[in-house]
């Protein structure tokens, strides 16, 4: 259980069988990639992507069946990333968020920044009292579309889907189950400052409201 | 009247088929239908073919003799065939990539650095048209991405 993390790590030092640094870094604290800024070359990333996109492309017959899919193949890396995040933190933030703007903060900052060099540019929550469930992250230019163009026959499209797979993973693990979806609201009229903003609406379930309210009482 | 301007861009397949055609600066060109614009990029392709079989391959070993003793490059370069054609109101220069797809650029006669400008022309296809997965080898480029930063890049040279 994820609450129970970090005080079993660090009674774990003093048990036999694995040996810790003694600086008290695993591998697990230092990306693998050792070069001085840790970046990446974003032309391979863009063909790995490519191919993804083609790969989930062949193999279904709707819209919806292909984000899907790219949810699918993001949605584990989110798992593994709020643990990684989680270990990298100073010990006494390693606890995973509990409450849903926690949560939240922590995706747009600690997770965008490691998976992209920056934070997302915006949180929002939905203003219709309908759907109080319903939280927005806003990336101007996702960087996973930045040499993407929608098909016009499929403008329904946004293949920052798998980032919405990401994001759902992360929720997932952080015991907030929810349902995120990568939405185009740019590019609707000539000459728009980001043609290709995308809107990450997460829904939560049900029962994390309850909690969350139950929290609020207490 | 009008100096330094880029006219139209035209990219052509390795078979010899029209995959782009964007005209940037009104009144430079005289309007041509697209069957004309197809025809003109077929019969560019045939003429392209032939110069190159005219030019003689170049041997490293009489050509190049010092020169290129950094790698291990045995393989004669590629004829290039026609690259420059001149008409009193326009300049037209072809560049082929590696692949065989060629890009015409249309420029008054006086444009200076058509060279850079090709380059960031294929920079861009290689960027928003190969690097996008909805796009077909071979078929027409129908890419928004690559007509709005195509049409910024050559909007700022025009108005420089």
């Amino acid at each position: 259980m994820a609450h129970l993390g970090p005080s079993k790590a660090a009674s774990s030092k003093e048990q036999a069988g694995l040996r810790y640094p003694s600086n008290g870094k695993t591998i697990y604290h230092r990306p693998l990639n050792r070069s001085k800024t840790a970046e990446l070359s974003q032309a391979s990333f863009a063909y790995l992507f490519s191919e993804m996109v083609s790969y989930a492309q062949r193999r279904v017959t709707g819209i919806q069946e292909l984000e899907k899919r790219l949810n699918l193949q993001g949605h584990p890396i989110g798992l593994k990333l709020l643990d990684l995040l989680l270990i990298r933190e100073p010990p006494r933030s390693q606890t995973r968020p509990l409450t849903i703007i926690a949560l939240l903060h922590f995706i747009k900052i600690n997770l965008w920044t490691h998976l992209f060099g920056r934070q997302a540019d915006r949180l929002e929550k939905s203003s219709n009292p309908d759907t109080p469930d319903e939280y927005m992250i806003i990336d101007n230019e996702p960087l996973v579309n930045a040499y993407i163009s929608v098909p016009r026959e499929m403008s329904q499209l946004n293949c920052a889907a798998f980032v919405a797979g990401i994001v759902e993973g992360v929720c997932d693990g952080a015991m907030f189950p929810a349902r995120v979806t990568a939405h185009t609201v740019g590019g609707k009229e000539e000459g728009e400052m980001w043609p290709g903003k995308t809107v990450f609406l997460v829904k939560f379930q049900s029962e994390v409201l309850e909690r969350e309210a139950l929290i609020g009482k207490g | 009247m009008i100096t330094r301007t880029v006219f139209a861009l035209i990219i052509i397949n390795k078979a010899g088929g029209l995959i782009y055609n964007r005209t940037f600066h009104e009144g430079g060109l005289n309007k041509i239908s697209t069957n004309d614009y197809l025809v003109l990029a077929g019969t560019f392709h045939g003429v392209h073919a032939i110069t190159a079989r005219l030019n003689p391959l170049k041997f490293p070993a009489t050509n190049r003799s010092s020169t290129s003793s950094t790698g291990p490059l045995t393989r004669p370069e590629l004829p290039s065939g026609l690259e420059v054609l001149e008409s009193e109101n326009f300049r037209m220069q072809c560049f082929t990539t590696l692949t065989g797809i060629k890009f015409l650029l249309f420029t008054d006669t006086t444009q200076a650095n058509v060279d850079l400008t090709m380059r960031r022309v294929y920079d861009m296809y290689t960027d928003y048209v190969m690097k996008n997965p909805f796009y077909q080898l071979e078929m027409p480029v129908r890419c928004d991405m690559f007509d709005r930063k195509l049409g910024s890049y050559i909007r700022e040279i025009n108005n420089r």
